[in-house]
């Protein structure tokens, strides 16, 4: 038997197929029932964002994107499925680690002050978790509870939620997750997972659990053994996805970036580049963060908030009296050499996942991947 | 399922929260890093005309003992207006007295300034790497610093006087602005009148009271003596004054392992969470702020990194 027979026996164990729209709906249900603020793909405005969502019609059925250097559309599909579209500008982290967010409130006492810790935990669960998701999510929990300090909020919300990951069927115009070992399929660190099936026998889902609380919601749900021809159906499904991927990260990636940190591409990379930061915001890894203090008018009470920062504004390195980065091909060498090269030194991965975030909403679509290659010719 | 169970894995109760890794954590350690600890202002001394020094007790009046290593720095807050990383500049010694020496250079500091004994202050840390004062054992130390630099290496200073004999030579050699801007004169003196230490003093610009020496502190190491090749030097001022007292000292024969560096960037969290202080692929609120010059020589050598 041995490992590989071990692992086909949990498998059978713990997969099953649910049918599409009343499998979803009843999943949802579930999960809210059991206290679960269900947080899903939506569309607004013209693109899919992470919201709140009770039901499987609420989900942008039908749709796909099509994603380019700089640019995003959605469009109508061939196939009404449920996941198709990729992702939008929005990652999990905006529930994680939340875009702004109240650290303590202090009082002040007849002697001097008090403080008091806020934490905002909501229980989520997560619905249609992307491989590439997954392994940020995995990467800030390196930043924010795997080092001697602990981020006590983002651990607290970490703790509580709920992974129902998503394995891609269709990789997105800018991804390039396969390059990064990151995706498209999901490995590991969900407590469910789906895998969209649809033709001849009907649009389902297959469902794998992949903790014990994954089982026990799996158990609860009306579904119906796994076949080996499902198995099949999904896999060749993440195998398309993983074809179609039209993007890679050249392998040699670190060693490129570290070896050219005087290189005269910086300049032609800085011409390009607005500074506008949205390359770090859309970023599910990039975990740069500032605090404000301030006081209430009458100076008795003070609070402390965290929000998102970017190593794309001159006030990040700010020190008596100056930037450190005052140029804008600083900043950029900053950012990209931070994710792919002194990451790993840090933190023992990569800081990116291939998610394509980056080269997407880049206004002027500066492409992560092209540029790490035109230092390598070293132009 | 590997990360999620890591996570798991950890407390989740108030009460375990955060691992205080101090060697004397305080009892009233706090629930999260980012919160700060109210400590009582005992005592203010104006040192300069914009230094001054602040030593500190817990609020929650249960005393203790501050343990930090010679080098460390907390972060200092100011209520309502904000926080700013200051280096311990007390006697590792006497951890009861918890002491910052602060120049006053912008609005937190500005903020701490005004304070008066009796006020109470937030105290975060101590956090950082520290001088490497047992590694120096047995081996001549010089300290090579200017202006409130000599303050992160007073409690070096502290503990190589207090262990003298475990040291070969001890150089101190240390540049200001003016004769005005000389920080801990007296303590200066005293240590000048030791037959055991080497103290030189000099003054980028003298006045006509100044019987000193007048240039910048590269020009003291060649008079100095201490052998080149059984030395550790701690150097701490600006990274222009760093960058050519490096190059004196190579010069000499000192190796880049035996020269430690204390490096200064923007703070916002000092636990590696924020971002901010990045040097390549250090942060120098956890890795550093002192250093091996040989672990950032190359990342010294390129500009706004
Ligand atoms: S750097 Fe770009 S492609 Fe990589 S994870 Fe961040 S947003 Fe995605
Ligand atoms: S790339 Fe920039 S914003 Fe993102 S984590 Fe690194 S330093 Fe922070
Ligand atoms: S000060 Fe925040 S990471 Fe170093």
């Amino acid at each position: 038997m041995g490992k590989e027979g071990d692992r086909v026996q949990a498998a059978a164990a713990s997969v099953a197929v649910i049918a599409a729209s009343e499998g979803l709906d009843a999943l949802l249900k579930l999960l809210q029932r059991g206290g679960y603020r269900t947080i899903g793909p939506k569309v607004r405005d013209g693109a899919v964002v992470l919201e709140d969502v009770s039901r499987a019609d609420e989900l942008p059925l039908g749709l796909i994107d099509d994603q380019q250097p700089g640019a995003y559309r959605l469009s109508q599909a061939k196939t009404p499925a449920y996941f198709d579209f990729t992702h939008g500008s929005q990652s999990w982290k905006r529930y994680l680690f939340p875009p702004k967010e109240k650290l303590w409130s202090a009082q002040k006492t007849n002697k001097g002050f008090e403080v008091q810790h806020d934490v905002d935990a909501p229980k989520y669960a997560f619905i249609g978790v992307r491989a590439c998701e997954l392994n940020a999510i995995a990467i800030q929990d390196k930043v924010f509870i795997e080092g001697d300090h602990v981020n006590t909020s983002y651990r607290e919300r970490r703790e509580k939620a709920l992974i129902v990951a998503l394995n891609c069927r269709r990789a997105g115009g800018t991804c390039f997750c396969a390059s990064m070992n990151a995706g498209p399929k999901v490995e590991r660190g969900y407590d469910l997972a789906l895998t969209e099936l649809t033709g001849k026998n009907g649009h389902s889902f297959l469902i794998e659990a992949g903790s014990e609380q994954g089982e026990k919601i799996l158990a609860k749900l009306d579904a119906r053994p796994a076949t080996p021809a499902d198995l099949k159906a999904a896999a060749k499904a993440v195998d398309q996805a993983a074809q179609s991927m039209g993007r890679e990260m050249p392998k040699s990636a670190r060693k490129i970036l570290s070896k050219n940190l005087e290189s005269a591409h910086w300049q032609d990379v800085a011409k390009r580049c607005l500074d506008c930061a949205n390359c770090t915001l859309v970023c599910p890894t990039c975990f740069c963060n500032t605090t404000t203090d301030s006081t209430s008018l009458d100076g008795q009470n003070a609070e402390r908030w965290r929000q998102w920062d970017s190593c794309f504004t001159l006030d990040f390195s700010y020190i008596h009296g100056g930037a450190i980065r005052r140029e804008g091909s600083q900043r950029y060498r900053q950012w990209i050499t931070h994710k792919l090269a002194s990451w790993h030194e840090q933190f023992g991965v990569s800081g990116c996942v291939g998610c394509g975030r980056c080269i997407t909403w880049c206004p002027v679509g500066i492409d992560i991947t092209a540029e790490v290659r035109a230092l390598a010719k070293g132009k | 399922m590997t990360s999620k169970t890591a996570v798991k894995r950890s407390p989740k109760t108030a009460d375990d929260a955060q691992p205080d890794t101090r060697p004397d954590a305080p009892r009233d350690a706090p629930l999260d890093a980012m919160m700060p600890v109210p400590f009582r202002i005992v005592k203010r001394t104006q040192e300069l005309a914009d230094t001054f020094t602040i030593e500190l007790t817990p609020a929650s009046g249960r005393g203790g003992a501050f343990a930090f290593r010679p080098g460390q720095f907390n972060m200092l807050y100011a209520f309502g207006v904000g926080e700013v990383p200051i280096s311990i500049s007390g006697d590792p010694a006497n951890p009861k007295k918890l002491i910052h020496t602060i120049r006053n250079v912008g609005a937190v500091t500005q903020a701490i300034s005004n304070m008066k004994v009796g006020d109470e202050i937030g105290v975060r840390g101590p956090f950082g790497s520290a001088w490497p004062v047992e590694k120096a054992e047995g081996s001549d130390v010089l300290i090579i610093t200017g202006g409130i630099g000599l303050a992160p290496l007073r409690p070096a200073i502290d503990h190589v006087l207090a262990n003298r004999g475990k040291y070969g030579r001890f150089v101190i050699l240390y540049g200001a602005r003016s004769p005005a801007d000389v920080l801990f004169m007296e303590q200066l003196t005293a240590w000048r009148g030791r037959l055991d230490t080497y103290v030189d003093v000099t003054v980028d610009h003298a006045t006509r009271d100044w019987a000193g020496n007048v240039g910048v502190v590269t020009r003291l190491i060649e008079r100095a003596n201490f052998d080149a090749y059984h030395a550790k030097a701690f150097i701490c001022g600006p990274e222009l004054m760093m960058r050519f007292t490096i190059k004196e000292l190579s010069s000499r024969g000192l190796k880049d392992e035996d020269i430690y560096v204390s490096m200064e960037r923007n703070m916002k969290c000092a636990i590696g969470h924020c971002g901010h202080c990045q040097f390549g692929g250090k942060f120098v609120c956890k890795d550093g702020p002192v250093f091996p010059y040989s672990s950032v020589n190359a990342l010294l050598k390129v500009r706004g990194l």
